[in-house]
């Protein structure tokens, strides 16, 4: 008998302690290996931020100067390291600031969490301070949402929030806890949570899927390779690499494609899509073989559906069942993990070169450097270009930073001409095109990687968005690099204008602060650049810096971005200028 | 691609807000929902979701497949109605003293296989069970006497073929 007690006891204090709800969420972050989290407080979540004060040596919080920027500092952070980001709010407005982020990692698959405070269970639907519907809000952009109402159900809830944010097709998870649940005790164990029944993120891979897709790639003549960030989050880097080594596959990327491969692999064709390269589009057109790995055929990569590759069998590797057929009909869609099913397509594929088909790349890459790359790149004109910023910046980090991008002209520049020889270090507002992306991000990628050097490069527009952020930069001295690409516009916008609304420029003229005074204020060392002789020198003094550093670059104002795929033409009618 | 009638099912865990989720994919592509459903279905703890819509079978592909893709939805199905046998009930709320005055009310009651659920002194309650045609004209007979309320349940729908949940769930269990 007595025994039996002691052994009671002694189980009871191992596996459950009575703790209140706020410390059982640190507990179960604790468990979930994070240490570091984004956020901002307010009355529904002040007892979570109480405990937060008692953990600080265990959890770090930073304090963004906006929710929006904490769901992008997270997101940075989960890009660049692959791990679950956290990020922390109140409820009402502090919760629907969170809405954007949620969206954004949605639609780019990013692993993220969002907590939420709520108002006390009893005041739920009667319109209470601060209250906010932010399960219903949040429901078309999250991959899953939940709403505790008591401490109880917190560790199987935040460990079931865990296993769903990272499994399968990674997607963003809002946890919305009432303030009389953080307040409860209970007695608190956990465990992670390893699957759910009605959940099944990695598809088994189809052998004879696979079979049927090796004698199709040993058949082709003109195969050819889209890769998106299924591989990098699939972690298929080296098997993507082997195929396109061993069947001597010319590869393109997706915009979040990019940095899964390295930029100078002879094989590595270029950027597909709206303002990708020239030959990899149209050239789209042309091969008899498209083999799309962890893609998900965008409106920005296709362009008219209608004479989208309709010459070539398409073979599609995807984890998630719902994007195969779901704007491109395919021949083949491979179901699973892309290292798995790679893995497996890998010994049946036979070698190759392709000699003749990839020498139609180069021939289009060389009219597109004579037209486009080589005025970019090196302009002979007196005003910057977007185009040689970025090739500085591949200059000085010799190919190896992580490079942050927000959306517009620049982004596009970045993503056609920014070098890397490492993944997961093209970190950019893909799917969503979410101005104000980039400067929050860059302090999550930088947090996430300390290691390596992070650049930020925001156009003037997307950069007053977010700009608030810098506070968090001076704040924790992030040694980020953030370089404004100035044009006194919101220059896509602009283009468009000129080229699609006969130059009516309503509302894209950008009457701009001094950005470097800006930078001055928050005590970060910065510095403007308008002059071609100036450029080289500073970038190398920006990239050699240990601190974090703002450097403005003033370019050309009515400059546009080519090639370029008017919206809804078809890949193969891409414009040089 | 011609538009048609589909009944798409969804077997699903009985949570809070998974209706939202569902419905928010209809909502995503512009689809009016016809008529829903959700009850209990053959397995223990698992939700069944009866959804017609009209459309073509490439939109109701995609929107099963979305669906699927929620973390709690076992599994969907979409069906044409050649594919299902399905039904509707309706009540009709009708003033007792036309079941009296008017004869043609009661030959309505007998040809239509209505049931009289209740009668009251003010009024009766007529039940219809039939597909949408058969309550459809049911409700033109009885319209011209006067109808005090109507109300129309959505389909309920059970596929000719097999939905294979339990043998998913099986699975499941044995991993």
């Amino acid at each position: 008998m007595e025994t039996t007690r002691e052994k009671k006891t002694e189980q009871s204090k191992t596996n459950t302690i009575k703790i209140s709800g706020a410390e059982a969420i640190i507990h179960c972050l604790l468990a979930e290996g994070v240490d570091l989290i984004y956020g901002y407080p307010g009355g529904a979540i002040m007892p979570v931020y109480d405990e937060l004060y008692k953990f600080q040596d265990k959890l770090t919080h930073i304090l963004t100067r906006h929710e929006q920027g904490a769901t992008h500092a997270a997101q940075g952070f989960a890009r660049v390291t692959g791990k679950v980001g956290v990020a922390m709010a109140t409820s009402g407005p502090g919760a629907t600031n969170l809405v954007t982020g949620l969206a954004d990692a949605q639609i780019d698959s990013t692993p993220m969490i969002c907590i939420t405070g709520q108002v006390p269970r009893h005041l739920l639907g009667s319109d209470a301070f601060q209250e906010t519907d932010i399960i219903g809000i949040s429901t078309p952009v999250t991959k899953w949402n939940y709403q505790i109402t008591h401490a109880a159900e917190i560790p199987e809830i935040i460990a079931k929030a865990f296993y769903i944010a990272k499994s399968g097709r990674p997607g963003p998870v809002l946890i919305d806890i009432t303030k009389n649940a953080q307040f409860e005790e209970f007695d608190f164990s956990y465990k992670p949570c390893t699957r759910i029944r009605s959940y099944n993120p990695v598809p088994k891979p189809d052998v004879k899927a696979i079979d049927i897709a090796a004698s199709l790639i040993n058949a082709a003549k003109k195969p050819f390779i889209v890769y998106g960030q299924g591989v990098i989050l699939g972690q298929a880097e080296e098997q993507l690499k082997a195929l396109v080594e061993k069947a001597g596959i010319p590869a393109a990327w997706t915009i979040l494609g990019l940095s899964a491969m390295d930029t100078e692999h002879p094989l590595n064709v270029g950027m597909v899509g709206m303002h990708g390269n020239y030959g990899p589009n149209v050239l789209t057109n042309e091969c008899d073989l498209l083999i799309a790995i962890g893609m998900r055929f965008d409106d920005r990569v296709t362009g008219s559906l209608e004479t989208y590759a309709k010459q070539a069998k398409i073979i599609h590797f995807e984890i998630d069942p719902a994007e195969i057929n779901k704007n491109v009909k395919v021949d083949i869609g491979v179901l699973g993990n892309a290292k798995e099913t790679l893995e497996l397509l890998l010994p049946k594929v036979k070698e190759n070169s392709h000699e003749e088909w990839h020498n139609l790349f180069k021939e289009k890459h060389e009219i597109e450097f004579d037209t486009v790359i080589k005025n970019d790149l090196f302009p002979n004109k007196s005003g910057l270009t977007m185009g040689e910023v970025i090739e500085e910046i591949n200059l000085a980090s010799k190919n190896k930073a992580v490079i942050v991008t927000d959306v517009g002209q620049h982004q596009m520049v970045a993503c056609r001409y920014a070098k890397f020889n490492q993944t997961k270090s093209n970190i950019t507002s893909g799917g969503l095109g979410t101005m104000g992306f980039a400067l929050p991000a860059a302090i999550g990628a930088k947090m996430g990687a300390m290691d390596r050097e992070v650049v930020a490069i925001i156009g003037d527009g997307g950069y007053q968005m977010t700009i608030q952020e810098l506070g968090v930069i001076f704040q924790h001295q992030v040694p980020v690099k953030i370089v404004v690409l100035n044009n006194d516009h919101l220059g896509m916008v602009r283009q468009w204008q000129e080229l699609f609304f006969e130059k009516r420029y309503a509302s894209t003229v950008m009457v701009n602060p001094d950005f470097v005074k800006i930078a001055e204020g928050y005590h970060i060392k910065s510095k403007r650049v308008s002059e071609r002789n100036d450029l080289k020198a500073t970038i190398q003094e920006m990239m050699a810096s240990k601190e974090p550093y703002f450097l403005e670059v003033k370019v050309e104002k009515e400059d546009n971005v080519f090639p370029m795929i008017p919206s809804g033409a078809s890949v193969s009618d891409i414009r040089l200028k | 691609m011609d538009k048609k009638w589909f009944t798409i099912s969804v077997y699903s865990e009985n949570n809070v807000g998974l209706l939202n989720r569902i419905s928010g994919i209809f909502l995503k592509r512009h689809v009016n929902i016809e008529s829903l459903n959700v009850s209990k279905s053959e397995i223990d703890n698992v939700s069944k979701f009866t959804v017609v819509n009209f459309i073509t079978e490439e939109t109701a592909h995609k929107i099963v497949g979305q669906i699927e893709r929620q973390v709690e939805v076992i599994k969907a199905f979409y069906h044409t109605d050649e594919e299902t046998i399905y039904q509707e009930s309706a009540l009709f709320k009708i003033a007792s003293d036309l079941l009296f005055d008017e004869r043609q009310i009661q030959n309505i009651i007998k040809e239509s296989n209505a049931q009289i659920v209740t009668v009251a002194r003010e009024f009766f309650v007529l039940a219809k069970t039939g597909r949408r045609g058969e309550i459809d004209e049911m409700h033109q007979l009885l319209k011209p006497f006067g109808i005090m309320q109507f109300v129309r349940s959505g389909r309920i729908a059970v596929s000719k073929a097999e939905m294979p949940i339990t043998a998913l769930l099986n699975e499941f269990q044995e991993h």
